[in-house]
């Protein structure tokens, strides 16, 4: 019995350091409707800067003078980087927003790397709560009952804060509307830059309280961004007190889950996230979102199909591609055929995101359940290739039937939430079902047969496929099919009022969508000889969404560029410097801040520019004005 | 009129809000080719009326037959496919589309064509979209994107959409809502015009007694949530409460006088 009380205690103890990043990463979204993917680098440069200074200023005043003055030069650094980088994209797609603070996370990671070595360093125990307190035979850390203390007098904090103070009023309204807000005369970009500081200060301190507990290594800030989004979403986005809660029940359901489930431990935290997004889609705490803003300034220039003399264009370019085995080695040709593959995930992302406005944050679950599948085929049941090729895939299909039903049924973030939860939950499986998956050592020698063995026989094999894909992707994005997802994209309710099932429309779009990321990730198998855990893996979902947004969204096959640009510069940087995620990470902000409309969205818009000379919105606007009199 | 079918009827349509009663029972029906109103004060339960009708909310209590079927509870998409055309207060159509092809969605969806993947749209209904577009009047604004257009002919275009699927009845939220003098007159107009030649029912929530008294059939008067009076224009204009709670003593309001204003 003790023993159960104390993993309850050490349950919410940890649940401290995680409520106080949470809460910080709601507060941020409330206001700023930022989702803050670089919570968890200011997390972990809050160790980090907690750390030096601990080290350097002993005794008790040092190291809680350091633990909150690390806090307060983290904060600063979020306020500094939300003047700088964040002022100029507020008006950006979400998505956007998430993809620039992506490729911050990026860059402090190499950052970090870079001040303060590769290796774990272990932090002082803190003065004064340093021994452990006995508890039935048990021994409880005297550090752990501190932080169950200090998480709910954080919450008393925030909450006079929000509710007493003249601040705090103006949050609450901002996260209401904040452009009524605006419209009564606060300077709303002091506030916003008010409320990140304070935001990032959370998550720093959050950080720095970690070290006594645990090694400050330069992996925290994915492991803890992914927790944190769990608990956000649980608690529901923007509410404190909801937070709290999901803290402690993910902490506990950790601490538990390790005792009663030690398998399927990591798939209960998402199992209990996927069941309330599906009972309560906005969180225990949450209120039901209002419909994403649409973004003003963004092009709404009807798609229209290829003319002629730009499919024989498409047509040239994909013969020069087919050339390249004629020039290059066998290195640049497996080069071509990873990218291939990457255009083949990359287009069937797009398909989603651009077409049906869904942004699937773990599409990476169907791309690896398809690599999955063929290593299943080859090696269990040894099918040919051509048989392993064509079945394999199809278990990306049945994951995306699965998870997309449920998908579906959520928007916006949420439902970009429930995917990643679902992607986490299928990498969870192939980690621990040894038997089956061969966990983290994988599935070896999934060679491809003679006849497309040699590097630039399955070259041709994967660009012959990914061109397939593009071409059938393009026939469905202008099929009847395309445009009833897009019209339930661009109107729910009009969509429901001309008799659209649009929870069905986007649910086949999801399982294409699936099937098609199923066919890549089955080549990718082919590839590489092998399948891991990690082609399932969070980073390989973001790779995707990365490719298509720097394709650009708002284009038909923006997804094939945007995969080509993204993949051969990551493996040209890979090659060429050891800091290959600092330079991935500035591109990608460059790109978010310079041109917002990805790669194939800007020449679109140049293109336009050049043909649209004559003055047709101006006499159209003139023979309204006419009417209107 | 007598003889003509009856395309709505409404029974007891009771709905709250907490505690609220946003609309307390009301009855009333309306026949082919009628063109009814519904009017009443802000707040007096006109749109929670129409949700209901339409299917986006569902009633507490009372019945909705729609040309014969009980519809009471059921969603829009199966309204719709009864044959009932919808516009909204605000304006909902798809702006990343061209013109023509907002109908030309509304146009599959009525041919069940939605699951079709391998043809392009181009092959979908594109004269038969070109009509409709014409009989309201936006024939040469076909290729247009939607997004670039000026909120009258949104109002239009939504007339369009919602005559797709052939409707038997038209629900329109403030179908002239932010529009100037003149477009609304027209557009209503038009809309009274399709639906006598096609024998469409109209039912029409508008703040506009200049268009109400031009173009209704009948009149139905909401207030706090109940229908306090109903009949011809004549009547409704004559009924003191409905001067009292809505109209007001002083104006008078009489459609001829419009007569001048239209082209």
């Amino acid at each position: 019995m003790a023993f159960f009380v104390v993993q309850f205690l050490t349950g919410l103890a940890s649940a401290a350091s995680l409520f106080l990043v949470a809460s910080g990463l709601s507060i941020i979204f409330g206001v700023t409707r930022i989702v803050n993917f670089a919570h968890g680098a200011f997390y972990m440069l809050g160790a980090y800067v907690a750390y030096t200074l601990t080290e350097r200023f002993a005794g008790a005043f040092g190291f809680w003078g350091g633990i909150v003055a690390a806090a307060i030069v983290v904060a600063v650094i979020g306020a500094v980087v939300e003047i700088v980088l964040l002022r100029r994209i507020y008006h950006a797609p979400e998505l956007f927003q998430l993809l620039a603070t992506f490729g911050l996370t990026l860059m402090v990671e190499d950052l970090v790397v870079l001040t303060w070595g590769p290796n774990d360093l272990l932090g002082r125990r803190a003065p004064g709560f340093k021994g452990a307190v006995d508890f039935f035979g048990q021994s409880v850390p005297s550090y752990d009952l501190f932080l169950i203390v200090f998480g709910p007098v954080v919450l008393g904090i925030l909450w006079l804060l929000f509710q007493r103070t003249r601040w705090g009023v103006l949050v609450r309204a901002a996260t209401q509307d904040r452009d009524m807000v605006a419209a009564l005369g606060v300077n709303q970009k002091w506030l916003f830059t008010s409320v990140f500081a304070v935001g990032v200060f959370l998550a720093a301190l959050g950080g720095a309280l970690q070290i006594p507990r645990d090694a400050v290594n330069h992996a925290m800030d994915l492991r803890v961004i992914v927790d944190v989004f769990v608990v956000v979403v649980i608690g529901g986005l923007g509410s404190i007190l909801g937070a709290f809660v999901a803290a402690v029940l993910v902490s506990e359901l950790n601490a538990f889950g390790i005792l009663i489930f030690p398998k399927i431990s990591i798939i209960l935290v998402f199992l209990v996230m996927a069941v309330v997004l599906i009972v309560r889609p906005w969180g225990l705490f949450g209120k039901r979102e209002a419909p994403a803003r649409r973004t003003p300034g963004l092009t709404v220039n009807p798609w229209r199909p290829l003319t002629g003399s730009e499919r024989l264009a498409a047509c040239a370019l994909l013969l020069c591609a087919a050339a390249l085995p004629l020039v290059g080695g066998n290195y640049a040709v497996s080069v071509g055929s990873e990218i291939a593959i990457f255009v083949i995930f990359a287009i069937s992302l797009h398909v989603l995101m651009a077409v049906g406005g869904l942004a699937s944050f773990g599409h990476a679950a169907y791309f690896g359940l398809g690599a999955y599948g063929v290593a299943f085929l080859a090696k269990m049941a040894g099918l040919p290739m051509i048989a392993c090729l064509l079945l394999g895939p199809l278990l990306g299909c049945v994951g995306a039937a699965v998870f997309g039903f449920f998908a579906v049924q959520l928007s916006g973030v949420y439902f970009a939430m429930l995917t990643l939860a679902f992607a986490q939950i299928v990498w969870s499986v192939a980690f621990q079902w040894v038997e089956v998956t061969g966990g983290d050592n994988g599935i070896l020698s999934v060679w491809p047969e003679r006849w497309a063995a040699s590097p630039s026989h399955f070259y041709w094999l994967t660009l012959a496929i990914a061109a397939l894909a593009a071409v059938g992707l393009r026939i469905l994005v202008f099929s009847p099919f395309g445009f009833a997802l897009r019209a339930m994209r661009d109107s729910p309710l009009r969509s429901e009022a001309i008799g659209i099932n649009g929870k069905r429309i986007q649910w086949t779009a999801f399982v294409i969508s699936g099937t098609v990321a199923g066919v890549a990730g089955a080549l990718f198998a082919y590839l590489k000889g092998s399948v891991f855990p990690d082609s399932l893996g969070i980073p390989l979902s973001v790779d995707a969404l990365v490719m298509v947004l720097l394709g650009g969204v708002e284009t038909v096959s923006g997804g094939i560029i945007g995969a080509i640009v993204y993949k051969a510069l990551n493996i040209w940087l890979v090659s060429q410097t050891d800091l290959s995620k600092l330079v991935l990470g500035a591109f990608i902000v460059l790109i978010v801040v310079a041109f917002p409309k990805g790669v194939v969205g800007m020449l679109e818009m140049i293109r336009h520019r050049h043909r649209d000379g004559t003055p047709k919105a101006t006499s159209l606007i003139a023979s309204r004005i006419e009417t209107a009199e | 009129m007598s003889t003509a079918p009856t395309l709505l009827s409404v029974e007891g349509l009771t709905k709250s809000y907490g505690g609220v009663h946003a609309v307390r029972g009301v009855s009333f029906s309306l026949q082919a080719g009628e063109i009814l109103a519904l009017i009443g004060p802000n707040g007096a339960g006109k749109s929670t009326c129409f949700d209901m009708l339409n299917g986006q909310i569902t009633p507490d209590s009372g019945r909705i037959r729609l040309l014969g079927e009980d519809t009471t509870g059921q969603p829009p998409r199966t309204i719709w496919r009864l044959g009932v055309g919808r516009t909204f207060q605000i304006t909902a159509t798809f702006p990343t589309m061209t013109v023509r092809e907002n109908v030309q969605v509304a146009l599959v969806s009525h041919g069940r064509h939605l699951f079709n993947v391998w043809t392009t749209i181009r092959n979908f209904a594109g004269a038969e979209a070109g009509g409709l577009l014409e009989l309201v009047g936006m024939g040469g604004y076909a290729d247009r994107p939607c997004g670039e257009l000026a909120y009258g002919d949104l109002k239009r275009l939504e007339l369009a959409i919602a005559l797709a699927n052939k409707p038997r009845l038209l629900l329109m939220d403030e179908p002239t809502a932010g529009m100037a003098p003149r477009e609304r007159i027209e557009l209503m107009r038009l809309t009274a015009r399709i639906a006598r030649e096609q024998s469409i029912g109209v039912l029409f929530t508008e703040h506009d007694m200049d268009v109400v008294f031009e173009h209704a059939d009948r009149i139905l008067v909401l207030n706090r949530g109940t229908l306090i009076a109903q009949g011809s224009p004549a009547e409704v204009r004559r009924n003191s409460e409905v001067r009292a709670i809505y109209l007001g003593e002083g104006l008078v309001y009489d459609a001829r006088h419009r007569e001048g204003a239209a082209p």
